[in-house]
Parts: C-alpha cells; sequence; structure tokens
C-alpha cells in the first residue's frame, strides 16, 4: 500500500496530463440521490482522482448504485482503522482497496466477508494471483490494480538493453544503480531468488533467506542510490547520472514516450508484479451491492479501460481482453511475473526488515 | 530597577499561557510517545497497550549503536561548521554599514524560506557528474573528467551546513551587534591587531552565545531526515531516517517511539553536559 501512495507523486506528475484530459471528457462525479449506495476506499491521491474521473461514473451509469469514494490513509493505518470500526459493528467503507500484505493481515481476524465467485461472471478469467484465498478456500479478496517493477535503463549509457536481472550483479555496473530502500516494496529478495536460487520457493525457509540476502549482499558496491523517493531516482535516470535500476513500467514508458532516454526491460526471469484487493469489510450489509461493484471492475472492458486511462495491468488472463498489443505491452508482459512473498512481510516483517537494514546501512 | 518578587497570585498570569502551550505542545505530546514506546508491538496489527521493554531491547545493539553514534558526530559536526564559519562572517557583516547589513540579512532570510526538500535536490544537482560543479573545473582545466561528488559524506555534511547556517547567523547576529564598541577600542589602542583583537576579546565576550548557538544547531542537525538520504549512502543514514521507516512503512510504533525517546534522551544529556561545563569556567 506504501507503495502505491508513494508512487502517486511522480506518477502524478507523468500521468497527470493524460488524466485531466481523460477528465475532461468523462462525466462529473457527482453523488446523484441514488436507491443504492456502496462506500468504496481507494488509495488516496492519483488512484482516488482517476477512479472518481474515469471509472465510477461508469460503474454508477451502468448499476445505478451510486458510488462514495473515501480516501484511505497511507500505511496501515486504514487496515487498523477498518478492524477497530468493525468491532464497533461500523464500516468506515463497504469495499476497499488493500494491500497484498494488509488482506493477509486482516484474514487473521475473519475481517474480510468471504466473497461469492458465483457472483463474478468473470471470476474464471482472473489469473490466479487476483484470487486472494482463506486458509479454508474461500475467497478474501480479488485483484484491483496492479502494476510491474521492471529493469530500466538509460539508452544513452547501455546501447543494449539488458536481459536478465543477473546485470544488477554485474560489477561492470559499479556505482550505477538505483533500487528501491525498503524491503519491503523493492522485492529484491523474489528478484535474488528467482534469477540465482530457482524461484521463490527458495525463500520458505530462513536459511534460504539468509542465503539470498547474502547473494544480495553482492549487489550493494554497485548501488549508487537506494530511493524512497521516486522522483530522486526517475531524474537521475533520465540525466544518466544513474543509468540502471529497477523502477515502474508504466512511468518509465510514459518517460521514454516524451522521447527521454529511458527503456523499462521485462528481464527474462520476469518483471516484478506487484498489486492490491478488493475486499469487502465484515460491517458492512451492502453485500449484493459490493459483489456487483466487483463483478464490474472484474469485466475485461474495465480492465481495458484501467490500463488505458490509469495505467494499471489487467488483472484478467489476455485472451479476454480487447487491448492491442501496444496497449498490452505499456502496461503488461507475458513473461511470467515474479510475485512478491507476501506470507514473508506478514509472518516475518520484524526480522525482514531488521536483516535488510543491517545489509544496506551496515 | 529592582525586579519585585511576585507577591500575589495574580502576579503569577503572565505564565500561565506559556505553561500551557509547553503543556500542550511538549508534555502531552512527548508522554504519549513514552507511553507508546512501552506498548507491545503486533506484527499483524499495531500494538497494544502493554509495559514491555522488548523495544528498548531491540534497540541496545551494536548496530543502533553505531547508527546513534554517527548522527550524533554528524549533527556535532555541523555545529562546529555552522559556527566557525557563521561567527567570522557575523562579525564582519556587524562591522558594515546599515544598509548592507540590512541586504545581507535579507538575503540569509530568502534561504530560509528554501525547505529542506528543494535545498536537498539543489545539491544532489550541483554535486551530479552530469550538471554539477566538476564540469565547470573540467572546463576551467582543472579536472580531466567530471565526476559525481555523491553520495559521500561530505555531500551530506555540505548540504546541512548550508541547511543551518542562516540559522546560526540570524542567532549570533543580535549578540555581536549589541557587543560594546569600546571594548574592541581599547584592544586596537593597547597595540592588538584585528584578528587578535578579535580571537582575544570578541570570542570570550562572547562564549555564552557561542555555547547557545553550537547547542541550537545541534539540536536543529540532530532532526535532519531528508537529508542524509538524498545526499549520502546508507551509512551515512541518521537515526531519525530509521525512525521514520519503523513509524511509516512498517507500522511499528512502539520502537519507533522508543528509538525517539532515546535520541531525545541522549541529546537532552549532551546539552545539559554542556552547559555544566560552561557554568563551570564562568564560575571558575
Amino acid at each position: 500500500m506504501i507503495t502505491l501512495i508513494n508512487r502517486g507523486f511522480s506518477r502524478r506528475s507523468v500521468l497527470g496530463a493524460g488524466v485531466a484530459l481523460a477528465g475532461t471528457l468523462a462525466m462529473p462525479a457527482v453523488l446523484r440521490a441514488q436507491d443504492k449506495s456502496l462506500k468504496v476506499g481507494v488509495y488516496g491521491g492519483y488512484f482516488k482522482d482517476s477512479f472518481d474521473k474515469n471509472i465510477f461514473p461508469e460503474f454508477t451509469k451502468a448499476t445505478g448504485i451510486a458510488v462514495e469514494s473515501v480516501a484511505e490513509p497511507t500505511g496501515e493505518a486504514w487496515l487498523v482503522q477498518l478492524e477497530q470500526a468493525a468491532k464497533a459493528g461500523q464500516a468506515p467503507a463497504d469495499v476497499s482497496m488493500m494491500s497484498q500484505t494488509s488482506t493477509i493481515k486482516g484474514q487473521a481476524t475473519n475481517l474480510w466477508t468471504p466473497l461469492d465467485p458465483a457472483k463474478i461472471k468473470n471470476f474464471g478469467d482472473l489469473l490466479p494471483q487476483f484470487v486472494s484465498k482463506y486458509p479454508d478456500g474461500t475467497i478474501a479478496g480479488i485483484g484491483a490494480v496492479a502494476w510491474y517493477i521492471t529493469l530500466v535503463t538509460n539508452t544513452d549509457t547501455y546501447k543494449e538493453a539488458p536481459t536478465s536481472w543477473a546485470a544488477l550483479w554485474d560489477p561492470a555496473n559499479k556505482d550505477k544503480l538505483g533500487l528501491l530502500a525498503l524491503v519491503s516494496n523493492s522485492f529484491l529478495l523474489e528478484v535474488t531468488a528467482k534469477t540465482f536460487m530457482g524461484g521463490t520457493n527458495a525463500l520458505d525457509t530462513e536459511e534460504g533467506i539468509l542465503k539470498a540476502f547474502e547473494k544480495l549482499a553482492e549487489v550493494k558496491p554497485n548501488v549508487r542510490l537506494w530511493y524512497r523517493d521516486e522522483a530522486q531516482f526517475e531524474q537521475a535516470l533520465k540525466s544518466g547520472e544513474i543509468p540502471m535500476g529497477q523502477y515502474y513500467h508504466d512511468v518509465t514508458g510514459l518517460a521514454a514516450a516524451d522521447g527521454q532516454p529511458v527503456r523499462s526491460t521485462f528481464p527474462k526471469e520476469g518483471g516484478i508484479q506487484d498489486s492490491g484487493n478488493w475486499v469487502l469489510s465484515r460491517a458492512s450489509t451492502k453485500v449484493d451491492e459490493a459483489h456487483a461493484f466487483i463483478d464490474y471492475m472484474s469485466q475485461p472492458a474495465i480492465q481495458g479501460l484501467m490500463s488505458r486511462k490509469v495505467g494499471t495491468a489487467p488483472t484478467l488472463k489476455r485472451e479476454v481482453l480487447n487491448l492491442t498489443p501496444e496497449e498490452f505491452a505499456a502496461v503488461s508482459s507475458d513473461i511470467e511475473p515474479i510475485l512478491p512473498r507476501y506470507d514473508l512481510y506478514t509472518s516475518k516483517s520484524d526480522w525482514l526488515n531488521q536483516k535488510w537494514t543491517e545489509l544496506i546501512a551496515g | 530597577m529592582r525586579r519585585e518578587r511576585p507577591q500575589t497570585f495574580a502576579d503569577y498570569t503572565p505564565l500561565f499561557f506559556p505553561g500551557l502551550m509547553l503543556v500542550v505542545f511538549f508534555v502531552v505530546p512527548f508522554s504519549t510517545m513514552i507511553a507508546v514506546s512501552f506498548f507491545k508491538r503486533d506484527p499483524t496489527g499495531f500494538y497494544t497497550r502493554d509495559f514491555v521493554f522488548d523495544n528498548y531491547a531491540r534497540f541496545l545493539s551494536s548496530f543502533f549503536g553505531g547508527v546513534l553514534g554517527f548522527s550524533l558526530l554528524l549533527a556535532i559536526g555541523v555545529a562546529i561548521c555552522c559556527v566557525v564559519i557563521a561567527f567570522p562572517f557575523t562579525y564582519l557583516l556587524t562591522q558594515r554599514p546599515r544598509r548592507i547589513q540590512t541586504l545581507w540579512l535579507v538575503g540569509l532570510l530568502s534561504v530560509l524560506s528554501l525547505s529542506e526538500v528543494i535545498i536537498g535536490f539543489a545539491w544532489s544537482t550541483l554535486l551530479s557528474r552530469t550538471a554539477g560543479i566538476t564540469n565547470l573545473f573540467v572546463w576551467l582545466g582543472l579536472m580531466e573528467a567530471p565526476v559525481a561528488l555523491l553520495p559521500s559524506v561530505w555531500a551530506v555534511l555540505t548540504g546541512m551546513v548550508y541547511h543551518a547556517l542562516p540559522y546560526t547567523i540570524l542567532v549570533l547576529y543580535p549578540a555581536l551587534v549589541r557587543l560594546d564598541p569600546t571594548l574592541l577600542e581599547a584592544a586596537r589602542t593597547l597595540g592588538a591587531s584585528p584578528v587578535r583583537a578579535f580571537l582575544n576579546v570578541v570570542t570570550p565576550a562572547l562564549r555564552n552565545t557561542l555555547v547557545a548557538t553550537l547547542i541550537m544547531v545541534f539540536v536543529f542537525a540532530l532532526g535532519s531526515y531528508l537529508l542524509p538520504q538524498i545526499l549520502g549512502r546508507p551509512q551515512h543514514w541518521t537515526l531519525s531516517v530509521l525512525i521514520t521507516d519503523q513509524a511509516i512503512y512498517q507500522s511499528n510504533m512502539p520502537f519507533a517511539a522508543a528509538m525517539a525517546v532515546f535520541l531525545v534522551l541522549i541529546s537532552l544529556a549532551l546539552v545539559g553536559l554542556t552547559l555544566l561545563i560552561g557554568r563551570r569556567e564562568n564560575a571558575g
């Protein structure tokens, strides 16, 4: 979730022009008096703005259900608020956009009302990583938005695009990389496991994780910048000051389209796919409206609209989408993605964070 | 004029407002932070009310000790650099005509309006390989090829000194402007050079002001969290950076609070020690 909020800044600036244009074409997002309504929690900033402009009015037109969008605060504060409110039988929002880690944490207290797949027409077309399940197999959440973090390079410095994440380890790239500064948003442990250890299953045990940390430590001399603020890296990438690193695929594509000397590459091991779910608070009584909403959002046409207008990767199989190859390539790839091990960030978060901080700052 | 001791209850009323502000803006938030620092971290949620020492225990490691040590040294370094640069500068400034002084002060005030973010990004451009000052040196023939001067501890120090310097000058200015000019005149008539007069007369006369300024800049620099991130490597991240990571990114409020309490206590202890030494010297 943090990732999303943080990336709001630079995404807003890059995508801002497009959204502003789309906004003038779309209906104004006025809440009309309707019989049926639904409160939807969305990450504040860029996502809320573009959903209010491009997606929610269309939903109200199609279903007659009015949407009241609620801006979610940063961090896990929203999860905690929902949890406290549910204990008192209240739902500050019926449906919420929730990071994968928070979805898992909410499952521990049965915070999410199980969703009925029969009420979601395109359920069968959802990619497996976008169905979040309780241990008993019932459905806790369904993919809302997804995006890729890929290997990015400055085209003036690197005439040839790198093909593998292993380029980060290449001694020739000493002091040339910009990487995300937190264990829970860089997903570099997963990248290490997929590239050198045969897959993210290698992280199942603590020994495996420590081995990945050891391998990852070899990257350190190559890293010039560990960034929290995206603008910091994006600028340095464009100027060639820091010519390689990990960054958001969609934003890099837009910068390249603007004529900047940057490129985003899906390495052969896959790009990192991060995402958020739609979840329904157990305190909400609007179960039918919520299903109608999630059903609507999971349609191929709406997923296509979101890819074009909001810049998110589709949650459905490619076959059912009406995206052109260019539109698809702008937000996604056919190469199998590296899926973050969100379970680790719930069960071992403090330990991972401590090891990570010692690794990069030690 | 003799100062009367307060006689009635009404004489104390002027103290109520500052006292109230102190309670509202310092005592209450700080007490809350101390309380939270003893709460129990709940990795699946937020925290639960409790009284545990886990958060302090986790902090007592060589890793965090190293970070704390670096943060304190950096803040001390910034304080010393600032005072060493600002004191002679402010002294010379007070020797100039009134109009020139005003111009300088307005300029300094305008630097104050720059936020830490702008200062950080400006210096990161200035010290970069692609657009930085080394390009100028190459053009002048002083260097072979442009180099990046950041990330480094010197870049962090430069940025932080730049950030704190206007405050330092503005704190020193009133004391220097009020300095009795006859002190200097006496020194000069007795044959001291201007430099000697400055070092042997002006500096000792303003010793207390200098100590107070050092403490102020030290505390100011201790809270810096953006500049070390923008201009430094992870080894140069201050404790404030790690506190932010815990509070905002890990939702670990108890641990963040424990670190913050520790930082406040250490800096209060250092300030107290400095004042104690100062008082003993003055007495002797």
